[in-house]
């Protein structure tokens, strides 16, 4: 940028920012802040613990419930998400080369699944699942996660694709590639940081979702952590379970955090620069 | 290696659109030819059918005499080196040259010799191990040739490859480009805009407008003798002059004064469907300062008198321009010549002239001058179909031939 920012600029940026940085962040700190105390201190309205205890983390790794759910969790989350990109990856580069009757009605459409409320679906596929019996299996999560899930990996993915020149994939041909090495060892090596874009918000997606996690699992066969903390009770029935379902959001906050963190190097665009003049 | 048959092969478009008519070309093996035309004349389409990378809407391509129209590219062995280059961005330069070679399935073995071999006759060696995007453009162009020589197709195909480089660098790359197609002999067919690449590089140079063939032939043949009026305009730098000449009893009335005609042109201007107004065609070395020529070279043309507009010293001759008065030539032809060239839009008075004189012509801007030209060079075409009417059994031969 050629404007040149003053001193005054920066500090009311600067501002600006750290306030949005606090408002986002206060709540997952004070979970995170209610995760270390104990049950006594709890409601002390402290934003520092005065007691630190880890009992609550303690208490949920004790109980098979989060465990079972959380194993659930990540298995149907990377299940969902491999399938949804592979899809996805594949739709989307149609879309993007291809000039096929029935493109716009497709994209179309795609675009009307993500736009539909999710909550009028969820009891046609409770009766559809019960029915088939994918009711309470992984499965019965995966299929509807998917659909939900492609429209995004079509989206994003299409636009990845968009911005590969065409004349690489040309060369590949005339360097004596099928139409299918010429996607597996030139195309998709550079769509690399939209597919790890892509794969990141599609299992987000999945992971954070609560509404099909709820309607659509009964027992811990299936049940993914959203849903799991719930029904948490605590250690005994008595307990208020407030510190220990505070720990749970945490442990499976931290994934998505450390999953982001990692592949955003990935993300950094750029890997194309070099292919063509320009 | 192999020759090319084009035979009366078109490329119609889903919407109606042909942008490709009936293409007859016969390339020989070995030989260089250089598809030239402005912009939407159909080269670069002509180009992606011989790859494969357009279908053949009809017609047939043959390759090696093998008909090849509903071959894939990969299985018609010939490479191709693209505008843009295409790099593989995320494989060094070696990674990309042995690119065709590992699809091939030679063995590693091979594979590195050939890419050394390559790297060494475009002295890419020292870069072999860098990335697509640590190149200038010039050494990306060096790789996308060296991707294409590599596995040593029966022909090559290049797409402009020289056009996104710098004016310096071009005219280097042409040198690069003509002397590895003589050292390696393989077929080539080279796509661009540029008349002047057409005209150093080609053996033989094909001319497109609106997806048909207007002309094939070597460079100096179509320089000499055009057979019609946008091959005329197309080829040359500066490009010819055009002036309009209306036919009255024997002779031409021009801006430069009355041009007498010889028997040749007179009787095609005989039939009663002849035009009665012409398009007088002719090249801008074919002028003189009238002060400097013979008494013999003067018999062979006219003069005449013009004020001088811009002098440009080009050290070893002057470029002249005059504004002469009279109609000015008008054609379709013309029209998409100067659209092609950004001038559509530049009207002046009169009809510009673009002469180039001796060095040694004391010519001064602002001064009238006394110009003589040539009348055995000069070319009559005419206005409806564009044909050259001087033009006899392929030959060129000036207004006054019998």
């Amino acid at each position: 940028m050629a404007v040149e920012t003053t001193t005054r600029a920066k500090v009311r940026w600067g501002l600006l920012d750290v306030i949005v940085v606090v408002f986002a962040l206060v709540p997952v700190l004070w979970i995170a802040s209610l995760s270390f105390k104990t049950p006594a201190t709890l409601t002390d309205g402290k934003f520092w613990p005065r007691e630190w205890t880890l009992d609550n983390y303690r208490t949920i790794f004790d109980t098979d419930q989060f465990v079972r759910a959380l194993v659930n969790s990540i298995g149907i989350a990377l299940i969902a998400t491999l399938i949804a990109v592979v899809l996805g990856a594949m739709a989307a580069y149609a879309i993007s080369r291809l000039d096929f009757p029935g493109k716009k009605l497709l994209v179309g459409v795609s675009l009307l699944i993500a736009m539909f409320p999710q909550v009028s679906l969820v009891s046609p596929l409770f009766e559809i699942e019960r029915q088939l019996g994918l009711f309470d299996t992984w499965p019965g999560l995966i299929l509807p996660y998917i659909t939900f899930a492609l429209p995004l990996a079509i989206y994003t993915l299409s636009a990845f694709f968009k911005q590969i020149p065409w004349d690489l994939e040309k060369a590949a041909k005339m360097d004596g590639a099928t139409q299918g090495q010429a996607f597996r060892r030139v195309i998709a090596p550079l769509a690399a940081p939209g597919l790890f874009t892509t794969a990141i918000l599609v299992f987000i997606f999945c992971w954070n979702d609560f509404l099909f996690a709820i309607s659509l699992t009964s027992t811990e066969r299936s049940r993914t952590v959203p849903a799991a903390l719930s029904f948490f009770t605590g250690a005994s029935q008595f307990e208020d379970p407030t510190g220990a379902i505070c720990a749970a959001a945490v442990v499976i906050t931290v994934p998505i955090i450390l999953f982001v963190l990692f592949f955003q190097r990935r993300i950094v665009s750029g890997l194309t620069s070099g292919a063509v003049k320009g | 290696m192999a020759d090319i048959v084009l035979d009366k092969v078109s490329k119609r478009f889903p919407d109606g659109t042909t942008a490709v008519r009936d293409v007859d070309l016969e390339i020989a093996d070995g030989e260089f030819v250089i598809l030239v035309g402005p912009s939407g004349c159909g080269k670069s389409t002509t180009l992606n059918m011989i790859a494969g990378l357009e279908d053949i809407s009809s017609g047939e391509l043959r390759i090696a005499g093998e008909r090849v129209n509903d071959k894939a590219p990969r299985d018609r062995d010939i490479a191709m080196v693209f505008q843009s280059y295409a790099l593989y961005p995320n494989m060094t330069v070696r990674e990309n040259m042995a690119f065709p070679l590992r699809l091939a399935k030679l063995d590693k073995e091979t594979i590195h010799q050939k890419v050394e071999e390559a790297a060494k006759v475009l002295e890419l060696t020292p870069l072999l191990d860098r990335k697509p995007a640590n190149l200038s453009g010039g050494q990306r162009q060096r790789v996308a040739m060296g991707r294409a020589i590599v596995r040593q197709p029966k022909a090559f195909l290049m797409d402009e490859p020289l056009s996104n480089l710098d004016a310096k660098l071009r005219v280097q790359m042409r040198t690069v480009v003509s002397r590895l197609q003589k050292q390696l002999g393989t077929t080539t067919v080279y796509v661009t805009h540029d008349q002047t690449e057409a005209m150093t590089l080609g053996d033989r140079v094909v001319i497109m407008r609106g997806g048909a063939v207007q002309q094939v032939g070597p460079p100096q043949e179509l320089y000499d003798h055009p057979r019609n009026l946008f091959v005329a305009g197309f080829i040359g730098s500066p490009s010819m002059n055009f002036l309009h000449a209306a036919v009255e009893d024997g002779h031409l009335r021009t801006a430069l004064g009355d041009v007498p005609i010889g028997d040749r042109v007179r009787r095609q201007l005989d039939g009663a469907d002849a035009p009665r107004e012409l398009i007088l065609g002719i090249r801008p070395e074919h002028f003189e300062d009238a002060a400097l020529i013979d008494d013999e070279t003067r018999r062979r043309g006219l003069e005449f008198d013009a004020p001088v507009d811009i002098v440009e010293s080009m050290g070893s001759d002057k470029y002249v321009y005059f504004t002469v008065e009279g109609e000015r030539a008008s054609a379709a032809e013309l029209e998409e010549l100067a659209a092609d060239a950004g001038a559509a839009d530049f009207t002046g008075t009169g009809s510009s002239l673009v002469t180039r004189l001796s060095a040694e012509s004391p010519v001064r801007e602002g001064e009238p001058r006394r110009v003589w030209f040539n009348l055995e060079k000069i070319h009559l075409f005419d206005p409806s179909t564009g044909r050259n009417l001087t033009l006899h059994e392929g030959r060129a031969s000036g207004a006054l031939a019998d």
